[in-house]
């Protein structure tokens, strides 16, 4: 229950350079390719494209806020957008304390640019946390500017005026001038200082007429009309299309291929070798890449007609059994090393002996071995990326990327350009869970647009392609063992997990556990300790990294503990919580026990737990809560299991306390919702290695949970006196041992390995 | 390589490609239709889905060759019909789309639905949408979107 990687937990600073760029640079073309959803009743088309509009003259507050004379304002979109909805989130910060009249606000996707926007990053669910206050403080400075001007122009104190939607007014002489009307005065003040913008009064959340408020995803209308936005619909002039063949087997070399042969085909216009730059993983690997005049044919040339002879490596002696078997074997011994908080005291060999003593003194023990598959992200969109390695030695991209930033070493590795001559545009992104994190996809159509000659590329990947190369959300394994005493309490807890290594002696990428995972402080003799097995695939953080794993084992073997000790499995856990050991929380990022025993006892309230002794047999409820990217979330999830060990789960309860304001509250609810179908969903899949290749290739063994697989959900948030924290992960690990307790619950059957097998839940 | 004449939301054209082409590459890439998507490449998420005479089709699968006389609709061209209108304004009022890159196969799929049963319930949602997957996993509220555009309760009725 730690912060996740990406490691950006850092508040961004959003430096005073944002508004010392404030200028008054006029005649930019306003993009205004955005539309507020239509008014339908006067019976125009129900989602209506935005009509043209000759461009107005958009005059800079900030790099942020542009204001036209027509009085649109727009607001740059900083962060990548992959379904999370900061598209539309981020500008409403900055609206908010703008005091912007919404309905008049376009919204602009910024490119990737850290010198202007800083940090530009999908992940970690870090973009609430680390721009509540400064994207508050961009549109309150752009206020504070324009009131500077409206003072100036009518010759009255500044404290005299106030604000009402894009609009400044002196109530004494009755008077009222649009943004739009000053923002050329108002581009000419030179940007105030850290001590004032500090000084800025932001506005109680009573007074919000925007945050709080049900804002539709930005995009929404332009997505129902099947516009062309996402990353794979990019086209321009003189482009290519491209598909790349890499080596089924991680970091395989091509020895030869038939290169003549594809050159040859017709709609084919090149076909070459490209070599691997240096050894990432997710970087550049070696390939063969085929060129032509659409991608259909030059990925048919690939599949039908490709002949390549691979090195396929060392690790085309791993497989998932000799995983398993390897696991198996460790938890038998001693773990490899014990887990101790960073700077804290090291555990030793002793502290675990003496748990285990413990353990083994008390009235009753509890052991089970917990374990998970690999996991593929496989957001929808297949990756893509459209390059342009200019002859002179410019670059432009076009690129879902939810993390632009780990792109440009890996270019200026491959293909010798600095990171100051590429222009990267982050194109809306068809998903991303943490697969667009890794910038292998772009650092490709790079090397492929150069190595073609100089020419635009339209890099794009097979479904096949994508659940054969991707960062995979590592498998593991944890031997548990506790024990409780006479009355149910957890005397002692022990946990040997075995996970992966890349070879340097750590774990591997999200293949890692906090030392602190709960109830770690909570009861007497809880050690953990830990084991790795060297491996030779990538890993990656998949939404909710670790937790998305770690969850399912904790949460599960806990209802064990409590069911042993006759507890009721979830107010053993409020008592955990309410434990008087429980260790304090260190500043306000720390974990908060009292918080996570509220949700929980809410979501208990809210689902009509005390009652489910009267559900029919085959159907049950299971409860989990977990703490993850400073969320706190409690589910109570209801399932039905046929005898023939079918099953789906009815409904889940959801009660999540991410602070005291719900910024948005439709994308907040969609977030939740879809975290919990994405949960359930994981609990169908697994990834498998054989002779060092991934063995699924497509939905068909890669499942997706479907509409009548889907439960009914109740979204409920607590809201607490806290600073707001991100909902784009932390509702979805409690939903896995949820549901796997439901299980248990329904037909006694635990499940302690992901996925589920169906029979295995049969019952009479 | 041949000369196929396509009628597109109700547009001839006229493309030279290999016949085994699927419909959705053609579409995509030869008359620059972007808005049916590509996902897996065979016919098993639903986000190429299109209609050909009103009917649900994996424009993924469909070769170019096959498709013939059939009129064929796509997301361009789904508000020429008042139900394609209608669903089109439900996803947009009940605010589905999280990625939004299966919806425009989401929104064909529940058109198709709609035309022949005005009035659908929770099963035949199911039926009739099952075929569609959602990443994100907004089946909640594409759920509530197909109720909204037909005119019934919104409410889920499935067992809970």
């Amino acid at each position: 229950m730690a912060l996740d990687t990406p490691d950006n937990s850092k508040p961004v600073n959003t430096s005073r350079r944002f508004f010392l760029m404030a200028s008054a640079a006029a005649g930019g073309g306003l993009m205004l390719a955005g539309c507020m959803t239509p008014d339908t009743s006067d019976g125009a088309p129900a989602v209506a494209a935005t009509p043209a509009k000759a461009p107005e003259p958009v005059v800079d507050i900030n790099v942020f806020v542009a204001i036209s004379p027509d009085n649109t304002i727009r607001i740059m979109a900083k962060n990548p957008e992959v379904g999370q909805g900061i598209k539309t989130m981020l500008p409403m910060l900055i609206a908010e304390e703008l005091d912007a009249d919404w309905t008049k606000v376009t919204v602009e996707q910024a490119d990737a640019d850290q010198t202007r926007y800083g940090s530009q990053i999908a992940g970690g669910s870090f973009a609430t946390p680390n721009h509540w206050t400064p994207h508050r403080q961009v549109g309150a400075t752009a206020r504070y500017m324009l009131i500077q001007a409206a003072a100036a122009k009518w010759g009255v104190p500044a404290a005299e005026l106030t604000t009402g939607p894009s609009v400044v007014k002196h109530a004494a002489s009755n008077r009222t001038i649009s943004y739009g009307d000053l923002a050329k005065d108002a581009a000419a003040i030179p940007a105030p200082a850290k001590e004032i913008i500090d000084a800025l009064k932001l506005k109680d959340a009573k007074d919000y007429r925007i945050i709080g408020k049900s804002v539709k995803n930005w995009d929404t209308p332009r997505i129902a009309r099947g516009e062309p936005i996402f990353g794979i619909d990019i086209s321009v002039p003189g482009m290519k299309y491209a598909h790349f063949t890499k080596c089924p087997v991680f970091a395989g070399k091509v020895v030869s291929a038939n290169i003549d042969e594809i050159q040859a085909l017709p709609g084919v216009t090149d076909c070459f070798v490209v070599k691997q730059v240096g050894t990432d993983l997710m970087g550049l690997m070696d390939g063969v890449a085929i060129v032509g005049d659409d991608w259909w044919t030059v990925k048919e040339a690939a599949r039908n007609k490709l002949k390549v002879q691979w090195d396929e490596g060392a690790t085309a002696s791993m497989s998932t059994d000799g995983f398993r078997t390897q696991a198996t074997t460790l938890v038998k011994g001693k773990p490899q090393s014990y887990l101790a908080p960073q700077g804290g005291t090291p555990v030793t060999e002793a502290a675990w002996t003496d748990a285990n003593k413990a353990i083994d003194g008390a009235a009753k023990k509890v052991e089970a071995f917990y374990e998970y598959p690999f996991l593929v992200h496989a957001p929808l969109e297949p990756q893509n990326t459209t390059a342009h390695v200019k002859a002179d030695g410019t670059i432009e991209i076009w690129s879902p990327t939810q993390n632009p930033g780990s792109s440009f070493p890996m270019i200026q590795a491959a293909v010798g350009v600095p990171r100051d001559k590429v222009t990267l545009h982050m194109v809306r992104g068809g998903g991303g869970f943490g697969r667009r994190l890794s910038s292998d996809f772009i650092v490709e159509a790079v090397a492929i647009s150069k190595q073609a000659g100089n020419i635009p590329v339209k890099l794009l990947w097979t479904r096949e392609d994508d659940v054969q190369h991707d960062p995979y959300r590592p498998g593991g394994w944890h031997s548990f063992r506790a024990g409780v005493d006479a009355k149910g309490a957890m005397v002692g807890m022990t946990n040997h997990f075995v996970s992966f290594t890349g070879g340097n002696g750590r774990p591997a990428p999200s293949a890692d556990m906090a030392p602190t995972e709960f109830p770690h402080g909570f009861a007497p003799n809880i050690v953990y300790g830990q084991s790795l097995i060297a491996f030779g695939m990538p890993t990656g953080p998949l939404r909710a990294p670790r937790s998305n794993a770690v969850c399912f084992a904790y949460q599960s073997f806990l209802d064990e503990v409590a069911l042993a000790g006759g507890k009721d499995p979830l107010q053993f856990r409020i008592d955990l919580l309410n434990s008087p050991t429980a260790p304090q929380p260190q500043g306000g990022r720390g974990f908060n026990p009292k918080r996570m025993a509220d949700v929980m006892r809410i979501v208990g309230e809210r689902s009509g737990w005390a009652n489910r002794a009267s559900l029919p047999k085959g159907t049950g409820m299971g409860c989990a809560f977990y703490y993850s990217h400073q969320g706190y979330f409690a589910q109570v999830a209801k399932v039905k299991v046929e005898q023939n060990g079918n099953w789906r789960v009815l409904k889940v309860w959801n009660v999540g306390d991410v602070g005291s304001q719900i910024i948005n509250p439709t994308n907040a609810v969609n977030q939740v919702q879809g975290s919990i179908v994405d949960g359930v969903s994981e609990m169908h899949q697994k990834i498998t290695f054989k002779n060092g290749k991934t063995e699924q290739t497509n939905f068909f063994d890669m499942p997706l949970l479907r509409m009548n697989e889907a439960p009914q959900i109740d979204t409920h948030f607590n809201i607490t006196d806290n600073s707001p924290t991100g909902l784009g992960e932390p509702a979805l690990p409690p939903v896995l041992p949820a549901v796997a307790n439901a299980m248990f619950a329904a037909t006694g059957k635990r499940i302690r390995t992901l996925p589920v097998v169906n029979t295995e839940l049969r019952w009479t | 390589m041949a000369n196929y004449t396509l009628n597109v939301n109700g547009k001839t054209h006229t493309v030279d490609v290999d016949g085994a082409m699927p419909l959705l590459w053609v579409l995509r890439d030869k008359i620059d239709l972007k808005g049916t998507k590509f996902g897996c490449g065979v016919a098993s998420c639903g986000a190429c889905t299109v209609h050909l005479d009103g009917k649900v089709a994996r424009a993924c699968m469909t070769p170019i060759s096959s498709v013939g006389a059939q009129q064929v609709t796509t997301i361009e061209g789904v508000a020429a019909s008042r139900i394609g209108q209608a669903v089109q304004k439900a996803w947009v009022d009940v605010d589905v789309m999280q990625c939004g890159y299966c919806q425009a196969g989401q929104i064909m799929a529940a058109t198709a639905l709609l035309n022949t049963t005005a009035k659908p319930n929770d099963k035949q949602i199911d039926d009739a949408m099952s075929g569609n997957a959602c990443r994100c996993g907004t089946y909640v509220r594409i759920r509530e979107a197909i109720k909204t555009a037909a005119g019934v309760d919104v409410k889920d009725t499935r067992e809970v």
